[in-house]
């Protein structure tokens, strides 16, 4: 059971990462986006493809897929999603759900439905031998650890700089942020740039500790959205520990039966959701 | 103003024509079962099924504000609700069908406690994590079939153009059933309720509307409307499984229906869900390809006309077949003040 | 100086939907001037603000800034040019600190007298609190943060939306005594206030509307209470 725990801790690592990249763009401007997990598989293939072409590895693709997929973000919502978000819920939901859609069937259609995988040699199965008869992988140590790092830089860049400033206000209150002579389409762009960028790290992580089809972004969406909600908005160590816990619960539960694995995990954001709704560590109403 | 009182308006000549005509296609397609070749009286099941899901879906989002991305969980409920009590209790399959909506609506009341704690974009991935654990518990259950679901063993034996008639039939008191239960519900004071509540859960509360009761009640009829569906479609198919009863697949329907066809009105859903199948029918060999059109035609309605195709037509034309609007007809002024 | 004014409002109609709020509306104001505007609650005031900073698109009429027509710009860009605005409500960002709150206002990219450090001592008690949530303030010091970040902008044209409101009346004389100072800089200042006598003390000249009309205006000394009284109310 120990053993169980913390294997999910360092799961809740790699949902972290998926988390981070939503809580950015809900936290700036209140879109939930549908498309998130996609976009997470779709970073995993692009990671695929880039690295087959430089004949390198995915830790030499993954700059490029970090940066095209940063500008992916900025164009995307200066484009398409800026247009949409407004009032009203369902045009913001429609377009991504839409986005969805076509991510995963044009990755159908260019790689098959074969699972792939993001080759590392070695280090994905390398393990440190921690006592106790207990193995961590290194893989999975190394995500945990980029991920407190990620988690560690979006709290600087939103508590300490400009523009962290400027996220803050404009999910404040967009329209006086515009009287101050801001163009909140840009900090909306440049907040879906970073959440994109997260996505991408994401991707390479996801693609290195499991194999990949193009069908999988609707569940890494539920748990990046689990994530969220057991946490709640508030700071990005928030998102961790709510990301760690859930890690916790799909492990713990996988160990008790392989059957109810992700359901354990879907039974602890119910109950977050009915005891404590703005989440644990909520700084304020969500 | 004279005293002449002004007229309050419901129909209008494109609404009595609607009503005439509908009558008239009910009469006609009640004969299909003497003489329709079976896969056509399918697809009108299919369509039937469909079409309830999308005015449930419509109810929801276009009418109660609530952007439901989970409810294959009541048509998961429905469906297997039916092969339960078919299947286990021996209960005729036919009577199954109307009792799957009301073992849907039992379930939707502690379902709703859930979900209406989260709002907006949360509410719609709330429901679909609702809509989850369904299809997981359904894939755990052994009794009823596990992950490869199970075959409608009740029916077996059963003649089959009785069969395919009385699911035929069932697929029309439906569509009857939806549509008109959704348009008479609109006319009602719950459907004042509702519009006033589509333009703001703050707006309707200083009216005096109770939003949480209101929209309470749209939550338990669609999901009851969604398990009569479920439970149809499933007896048309003969076999249930998680992955179809509860999965993802519903959702490209739903926004494509009601998306396209146009959110917001009674007659947009029809539209929908026949450009739905008509697009599936010419397109379905396609698959992948069908679903990007499906993804890419929702984005740029949403950017081009986000009332939709019918909601253009009735904008454009004034004319509603289902019309639930009061028009409100002065009297004309004997003269003409300065 | 353009012969026109710092800025010129020339027919000015709004509407909010089908209801239409603001009719035909003439309003200059010169560089350096003090105006004020009153009227009672729905009488446009805000509206019209709303027409000059961009928030609001006028059905008909023009807006020029320098003898500049500005009708095709938006706010961030208005902002951009100089008109600042201090908002009816503060409308202070809560999860922003208050010295974070006053650096928004740098962000219109203006050179000028104002900087925080100007700002600080204007306001002292401000600097006191600049690390504190700039909504666990008092009302009072509130306003001080919100006149501090339209000053930030370093603008030609400083609009305060109801500046008074809620206040007692000590805090309003603290506030309107530093809005003084500023004027004293040769700022431009357009203030709409609900309190008569003391928007026709603080100002050069008074516009008064009612139902979204402009029923009075004129140098705010030469006009007597009964001729405001009448304005204002409709009689």
């Amino acid at each position: 059971m120990l053993n169980a725990l913390l294997q999910g801790i360092l799961l809740g690592g790699l949902y972290a990462l998926f988390a981070m990249g939503l809580a950015v763009i809900y936290g700036v401007m209140r879109l939930v986006n549908i498309a998130h997990g996609d976009l997470i598989v779709l970073a995993a293939y692009a990671t695929l493809s880039v690295a087959a072409l430089l004949h390198a590895g995915p830790f030499v693709a993954i700059p490029i897929v970090i940066a095209g997929f940063a500008v992916l973000g900025y164009v995307m919502q200066r484009g398409l999603l800026n247009r949409v978000l407004g009032a009203d819920v369902l045009p913001p939901l429609v377009v991504t759900y839409g986005l969805s859609l076509v991510i995963q069937n044009v990755l159908l259609q260019a790689y098959s439905a074969d699972a792939r995988s993001l080759d590392v040699g070695g280090l994905a199965t390398a393990s440190l031998h921690v006592g106790g008869g207990i193995a961590l992988g290194v893989m999975p140590l190394l995500v945990f650890g980029v991920a407190l790092a990620v988690a560690a830089v979006l709290e600087y860049v939103f508590g300490h700089t400009r523009l962290g400033m400027a996220f803050r206000a404009t999910a404040d209150d967009r329209a006086t942020v515009r009287l101050l002579g801001l163009d909140d389409g840009g900090v909306y762009a440049a907040a879906a740039a970073i959440s994109f960028a997260v996505v991408a790290i994401a991707g390479l992580f996801m693609g290195i500790k499991t194999t990949f089809t193009p069908d999988l972004g609707p569940n890494f969406l539920l748990y990046a959205f689990e994530a969220v909600v057991i946490s709640g908005l508030g700071s990005f160590w928030g998102t961790f520990v709510g990301a760690i816990l859930l890690g916790v619960a799909q492990s713990i539960g996988f160990a008790i039966n392989p059957g109810w694995g992700i359901l354990a995990g879907h039974f602890v954001f119910l109950a977050v959701l009915l005891w404590r709704p703005t989440g644990l560590f909520a700084r304020s109403a969500a | 103003m004279s005293a002449r009182a002004v007229a309050i308006e419901r129909g209008g000549r494109a609404g009595r024509a609607g009503a005439v005509a509908a009558l008239a296609a009910f009469a006609f397609l009640a004969t299909f079962p003497a003489w329709a070749p079976s896969d056509v009286m399918r697809l009108g099941v299919e369509f039937a099924c469909l079409l309830a899901l999308a005015q449930a879906w419509n109810l929801l989002a276009g009418y109660g504000g609530m952007v439901s991305l989970g409810q294959q969980a009541f048509i998961g409920i429905g469906g297997y609700t039916l092969f339960a009590l078919a299947n286990g209790l021996h209960v005729n399959a036919f009577l199954c069908v109307p009792a799957a909506g009301v073992v849907c609506a039992l379930a939707a009341v502690p379902i709703s406690r859930v979900v209406f704690r989260l709002h907006g974009g949360y509410f719609a991935v709330g429901t679909w994590v609702v809509a989850e654990i369904v299809r997981l518990l359904f894939a755990n259950w052994s009794a009823l079939g596990g992950g490869s679901g199970q075959s409608l063993t009740a029916l077996v034996g059963f003649e089959r153009s009785t069969r395919e008639a009385l699911t035929f039939w069932l697929a029309l008191a439906l569509v009857a059933a939806s549509t008109g239960g959704v348009w008479w519900l609109l006319r009602s004071r719950l459907g004042l309720a509702l519009t006033a509540i589509r333009d703001g859960d703050a707006v309707a509360e200083s009216q005096g509307v109770d939003v949480a009761r209101t929209k309470f009640v749209v939550y338990v009829a669609a999901a009851a409307a969604c398990g009569v569906a479920g439970a149809l479609y499933f007896l048309s198919a003969l076999r249930i499984s998680p992955d179809a009863a509860a999965g993802m697949g519903w959702i490209p329907l739903l926004f494509f229906a009601v998306i396209v066809g146009g959110i917001g009105t009674i007659e947009g859903p029809i539209v929908g869900t026949a450009l739905y199948l008509a697009l599936r029918q010419g397109l379905g060999d396609y698959g992948a390809w069908y679903l990007i059109a499906d993804g890419a035609i929702a984005i740029v309605i949403m950017l081009v006309a986000p009332r939709g195709l019918f909601g253009l037509v009735a904008e454009r034309f004034g004319m509603h077949l289902f019309p639930v609007r009061s028009i409100v007809r002065l009297p004309t002024p004997e003269r003409i003040e300065p | 100086m353009s012969a026109g004014g710092l800025l010129v409002a020339q027919g000015i109609c709004a509407a909010y939907g089908d209801v239409q709020a603001l009719f035909d509306v003439d309003f200059r104001i010169e560089a350096g001037e003090r105006v004020a505007i009153v009227g009672a609650n729905g009488a446009g005031k805000s509206t019209f603000l709303a027409t000059l900073t961009g928030a609001v698109r006028p059905t008909r009429g023009s807006v020029s800034l320098d003898g500049a027509v500005i009708d095709r710009t938006d706010a961030p860009q208005r902002a951009r040019m100089g008109v600042a605005l201090v908002p009816e409500g503060r409308r202070l960002f809560p999860s922003l600190s208050v010295e974070e709150n006053l650096r928004m206002g740098a962000f219109a990219r203006r050179a000028g007298p104002w900087t925080l450090a100007s700002v600080y001592e204007l306001f002292p008690v401000l600097a006191q609190r600049r690390a504190l949530p700039a909504t666990k303030l008092s009302g009072g010091q509130q306003q001080m943060v919100a006149i501090g970040r339209a000053l930030m902008a370093n603008p030609r044209l400083l609009l305060c939306d109801e500046l008074s409101l809620g206040l007692a009346p000590v805090v309003i004389k603290d506030v309107y005594r530093a809005l003084a100072r500023v004027c004293d800089g040769g700022q431009a200042i357009v203030f709409v206030e609900q309190d008569v006598e003391l928007a026709r003390r603080m100002s050069d000249r008074t516009y008064c509307f009612l139902h979204g009309r402009v029923a009075l205006e004129g140098a705010s000394q030469a006009l007597a209470r009964e001729q405001i009284s009448a304005a204002y109310f409709g009689v």
